[in-house]
């Protein structure tokens, strides 16, 4: 089959208004006799239930979680873009469009990528309305910082809990169509299938997680909101839950998969700590507003501090190495989330790093301390000689910008970040790949959606910081209930869907056999120890840098470990019950899918771009060597197993930018 | 108001509305006690018009008595219907981690404080209304005329020790109802806000001064009357 | 450190829980509280057994999963954290740590350590919400200032993670705390005001439907809860339940 994206026609910044205005509409009582199925209920996912349910379709939405409210959106800290130009620095629609498609190493859709900017300031009106508390100066107006791989302050923010507020935001939208019935929550509930009718999505197949119990549910569209696949890679920061399942069922019934390689690495996470730990956390990328990241600039000073003989704050400043200062002047600390954490690893593969493992970086605060201690003691009016009134008037200021980030580490490592620098490393954070969609955010199967992190999105080959909200939050509230529209108004007189076809029979006897052979296996290994090994292999060879020979080795790895997994696995318990070892097990077989696809993802695309990169292809000076042959999306068509998937080019056609070498120097 | 006190809302601030009642009504009480340390004679005085005042016999004292017994009544309804929130209680629970014994134990500082009340009442309130209502005696004179009663009777309570002691145990309970319920009646009624901070110490001052204070009228002419 | 767990076992809602000791041994102190259980867990599924459910999900503190009374206390002795964020460094070898479900009879439990707390979701079905559709053409985010000190305390009543240590610290499973600051967030926000009468008197009966017992300001809730919302927050609601009642 042929990709189409159905990228409507004319000039780039009308493309949007025009589409909206051409496209089908159904009325207000004919969308009482349509279904929508919602799977995820994070900010892509609970702002679609909520404004569907708003348009008056009837919607059901189904979440893993016990809440909809613990969506891992809740998660994001830093904060939200959007070219509100508030700060009056020279923002606009196209500055934010040009930074997104510049910070995907260009590998994005440009009518995607400017629709996402022209609706990104509805977004924060909404919020707003909604009563979701940004941050506000003392005059009261809404309060902006900066983030990685752009020169203006356009990131809206609350906290350090920006994800957590806007979530709860969806979420409450939620709770009043939940309460008005427009909206049926199935809370603990997870999709194993979706059931396809005449080609078409018309179902899924839901394991209600409290009774075991097997469930069919039918609609004339299904929208998966259902995240991204990090957690393939067994740590990341991604919530222990977040599966890529959904996404997998629908790329196995039809659904192409696009770029999994493209994953995102970030620079700022807590360091791993020992074999037992379950997962990363992350520390916003805010902090590299105000901390400085460096390493020493002496393997015997770097051997002497990971051997706790030298203590951090002793080492004279001309000692150190502030490297993303000294590689990317124009950007320094601030580069984006690939480049500096490929930076970060870089000194530390050459030993430099600062923790026992040497797999850690210091992210130091002292200057920053110091520089607003002294603006303070100004402002104050107090002495501005007096170092230790300026270090104390400098750490409130900290505090109040960071304080809960600070605490958080504080809880995690045992040591005080306002004392001795923080130490930090890459961890996977982001998918950009995810499920093939066109322009109206359906994928190659006809009803079935894919929005949020769960689609191969807007992002390219690199997201931008406090980008992954607006792109939830765009999709949900403002692209999916229009374009959804255009394909529910053909289906106005097919009336409800029966859960008594033959179709959804044979989802669910496949379903139900699956759990059997889990429940069945009595192997000798929980699930953990094949997660475990997959994810080695994966941060091992298809991590921050990967080459040809690893890539074939890891997709060889993975798929003996596949055929191990299903003749090994133990899965306590049985299928009627609460079973939290069987809901692993479905996850972990799909991650050991994901995965070999995700290899030879990495292994065809001969290139580097943004979170993929090929230690084949860099510049002399250890940068990312885009490949103008590679201007594309790669969608795999399922055909059995993970290898044999079949690539589908969808060229990228830039014509309102121009393609230049990525640079941040 | 059944409506509004169907609600838990509506019930607490119920609780605190007849507790602001009760505390203000144990202040103008320790107001007339003391004067009998001061100054036997105008306490003499005071009591005869309190005690023989109408507004304050058949308005006052009803009201008292209706507040006593809904802020009992109201109190003990809630604890039942509290304690039937859990069914299962915990195995080990560190409660004094995080509150103190006096918020936790109203239910048994105040049922202290009801034993103590019947007793007081049995003790100096129906021979009152006996002397008044039954005996139809009003004048509020001693038997020999020379002069008010109150006092003289008041001394004498005061002489037996197993009294003196009942009722200083009565105000240490006293105290550890106040010490929680002062500031929780406030927070009830919603004033916990940045401009109410000094109000908490205020709390803690009256819950120990004002029992504090009839402690030491019942030592006062226990010590200077029998010995 | 080797440590002795008295865990609650409950196979499901109906059947009758009991608490189980478990030994457990070489556990490093900087492990979380949770990895410590999937160790435990790793042990049990090798021997056949059934492993320990709880729920957790974010393991950073923020989602409000996980829950368990640890030693006497919600998300145990540290302050300040949740259970995924509570690390073993707290404990001592030789320690016996009680772990028990979140205790509330509007909290029943499903199975183990696992508690079903969509009481909470129904409260907020009743009322926590801002009615306003989304259009598009909402007015600009800036056309309503909000005074910086408004929005920081609205924001503070806003970051509930819904996690319930408020009801199973509190003797009386009371909600308040909760409830409190939902509705603090809106009532402190110009947004919220439309409907605060109606959203107040909704969210309280909706709670007291749900059987969760009176506050009786023991102040439990504002020590235990993880994210440190104040109390202050039910005197809010309090405040707006009587300004309610006033107008209707």
């Amino acid at each position: 089959m042929a990709l189409d994206s159905k990228i409507p026609e004319g000039p780039l910044a009308d493309k949007w208004t025009n589409h909206k205005n051409t496209i089908d509409l159904v009325n207000p009582a004919n969308k009482r006799l349509l279904d929508v199925i919602v799977v995820g209920t994070g900010l892509a996912g609970g702002s679609a239930a909520a404004t569907l349910a708003e348009l008056g379709y009837n919607v059901k939405a189904f979440c893993f979680q016990d809440s909809p409210r613990r969506a891992h959106s809740i998660a994001a800290q830093g904060g939200i873009n959007a070219a509100k130009n508030y700060q009056g620095d020279g923002d606009s629609t196209y500055r934010l469009f040009y930074d997104t498609v510049k910070g995907g190493d260009y590998r994005s859709r440009e009518a995607n990528v400017h629709r996402l900017a022209e609706v990104s300031t509805n977004i924060i009106d909404q919020c707003v309305a909604q009563g979701v508390p940004f941050a506000r100066d003392y005059g009261g107006l809404l309060d902006n910082r900066s983030f990685g791989g752009v020169l203006v302050s356009r990131t809206f923010y609350a906290k350090g809990q920006t994800g957590q507020q806007l979530l709860l935001g969806a979420y409450s939208a939620m709770n009043r169509q939940i309460g008005r019935g427009k909206i049926k929550m199935y809370n603990r509930h997870e999709m194993l299938d979706v059931v396809l009718v005449d080609g078409k999505a018309r179902g899924i197949i839901a394991r209600n997680l409290v009774t075991g119990e097997i469930e069919r549910h039918s609609a004339h569209a299904v929208v998966l909101g259902s995240g991204g696949y990090g957690n393939v890679f067994y740590l990341s920061t991604n919530a222990m839950g977040s599966n890529v399942t959904a996404a997998w069922k629908a790329h196995k019934r039809g659904a192409y998969f696009a770029n999994p390689c493209y994953t995102q690495i970030h620079p700022t996470c807590i360091p791993v700590s020992g074999d037992h730990q379950s997962k990363l956390t992350l520390m916003s990328e805010s902090l590299r507003n105000d901390g400085r990241i460096w390493v020493p600039k002496n393997l015997e000073d770097a051997k002497a501090i990971q051997n706790r003989e030298l203590k951090p704050t002793d080492l004279a400043e001309d000692k150190r190495d502030y490297f993303l200062e000294r590689r990317y002047p124009a950007f320094g600390n601030l580069v984006p989330r690939d480049v500096a954490s490929r930076a970060a690893k870089e000194r530390c593969d050459a030993g430099f790093g600062v923790n026992k493992t040497g797999e850690a970086v210091f992210l130091d605060f002292a200057a920053a301390i110091i520089r607003y201690g002294k603006e303070k003691a100004h402002v104050k009016g107090l002495n501005e000689e007096d170092e230790t009134l300026i270090r104390t008037l400098g750490k409130e200021v900290v505090k109040g910008k960071y304080g809960n980030l600070f605490q958080m580490y504080e809880k995690i490592v045992d040591e005080n970040p306002y004392e001795t620098p923080m130490m930090i490393y890459p961890a996977v954070h982001y998918t950009m790949g995810g499920v093939w969609v066109d322009y109206n955010l359906q994928t190659t199967i006809p009803g079935l959606y894919a929005i949020g992190e769960a689609n191969f999105s807007e992002h390219g080959a690199n997201r931008l910081g406090a980008s992954a909200l607006m792109q939830g939050l765009a999709d949900g509230y403002f692209v999916l209930p229009y374009t959804i529209g255009n394909y529910l108004s053909k289906d106005i007189r097919t009336g409800p869907i029966s859960t008594e076809s033959i179709e959804f029979e044979e989802a669910e006897a496949k379903v139900k056999s699956e759990i059997d052979h889990f429940i069945n296996n009595k192997g000798t290994k929980p699930v953990d120890y094949f997660h475990k090994r997959l994810g080695k292999i994966m941060w091992n060879k298809c991590g921050m840098a990967r080459n040809e020979k690893e890539l074939n080795e890891a997709i060889e790895e993975i798929s003996a470990l596949r055929e191990e997994f299903y003749k090994d696995v133990r899965v306590p318990g049985n299928a009627n019950e609460f079973n939290e070892e069987l809901a692993k097990a479905g996850r972990v077989a799909d991650f050991l899918e994901l995965g070999e696809l995700f290899a030879k993802d990495a292994l065809v695309r001969e290139e580097s771009a943004g979170g993929h990169f090929r230690e084949e292809y860099q510049t002399a000076e250890g940068e990312a060597q885009r490949r103008k042959e590679f201007q594309f999306v790669s969608a795999w068509e399922y055909k059995g197993a993970p290898k044999d998937a079949e690539l589908h080019k969808e060229e990228l056609v830039y014509e309102n930018i121009e393609v230049k070498e990525r640079s941040y120097k | 108001m059944s409506e509004v006190l169907k609600s838990s809302i509506g019930r607490k601030i119920a609780m605190a509305l007849s507790a602001f009642f009760l505390m203000f009504f144990i202040l103008q009480h320790f107001a007339i006690n003391i004067l009998s340390v001061l100054d036997p004679d105008t306490f003499n005085e005071v009591s005869h018009f309190m005690g023989t005042n109408p507004l304050v016999q058949y308005v006052l004292q009803p009201v008292l008595i209706f507040g006593v017994i809904f802020h009992f009544a109201m109190g003990f309804v809630l604890e039942f219907k509290n304690k039937s929130s859990r069914s299962v209680s915990y195995a080990k629970n560190n409660a004094n981690a995080n509150s103190t014994w006096m918020s936790r134990n109203m239910i048994y500082s105040g049922g202290f404080i009801l034993f103590f009340l019947v007793i007081h009442f049995i003790d100096f309130w129906i021979p009152e209304l006996n002397i008044k209502y039954v005996i139809g005696d009003s004048s509020g004179l001693l038997e020999d005329g020379s002069g008010y009663r109150y006092f003289e009777e008041l001394q004498h309570k005061f002489v037996p020790l197993w009294r003196v002691v009942l009722y200083c145990g009565g105000f240490v309970f006293l105290a550890l109802h106040l010490l929680h319920g002062f500031n929780s009646a406030f927070q009830s009624v919603g004033a916990n806000n940045k401009y109410t901070k000094s109000l908490k110490g205020f709390g803690k001052a009256y819950a120990i001064l004002i029992p504090l204070g009839f402690i030491i009228i019942a030592l006062f002419h226990y010590f200077n009357n029998s010995h | 450190m080797n440590l002795t767990l008295q865990i609650w076992r409950q196979e499901n809602a109906k059947a009758k829980g009991k608490i189980v000791e478990y030994p457990i041994k070489d556990i490093s102190p900087d492990m979380s509280f949770l990895e410590m259980l999937d160790i435990l867990n790793r042990q049990l599924i090798t021997n056949g057994d059934t492993p320990v459910a709880f729920d957790h999900d974010c393991r950073e503190g923020i989602c409000g999963s996980c829950s368990l009374y640890i030693n006497g206390e919600a998300h145990g002795p540290d302050r300040r954290v949740t259970t995924c964020q509570l690390h073993m460094r707290k404990f001592k070898d030789g320690d016996t740590i009680f772990i028990e479900p979140f205790r509330a009879d509007a909290f029943p439990v499903i199975k183990d350590l696992v508690v079903d707390r969509s009481a909470f979701d129904r409260i907020q079905h009743a009322g926590g919400f801002i009615s306003v559709n989304t259009s598009g053409n909402t007015q600009d985010g800036n056309s309503i200032p909000i005074s910086k000190h408004d929005a920081d305390e609205a924001m503070d009543a806003a970051t509930c993670i819904g996690c319930g240590a408020c009801v199973a610290s509190c003797k009386n499973s009371s909600a308040m705390l909760f409830v409190g600051a939902k509705v603090s967030q809106y009532a402190l926000l110009p947004q919220g005001q439309i409907e605060a009468t109606d959203r107040v008197q909704n969210m309280v009966a909706q709670m007291d439907l749900e059987g969760f017992g009176n506050c009786t300001n023991t102040g439990a809730c504002e020590v235990e809860c993880p994210k440190g919302i104040s109390l202050e927050n039910i005197a809010r609601m309090n405040r707006e339940l009587i300004k309610a009642s006033v107008k209707s």
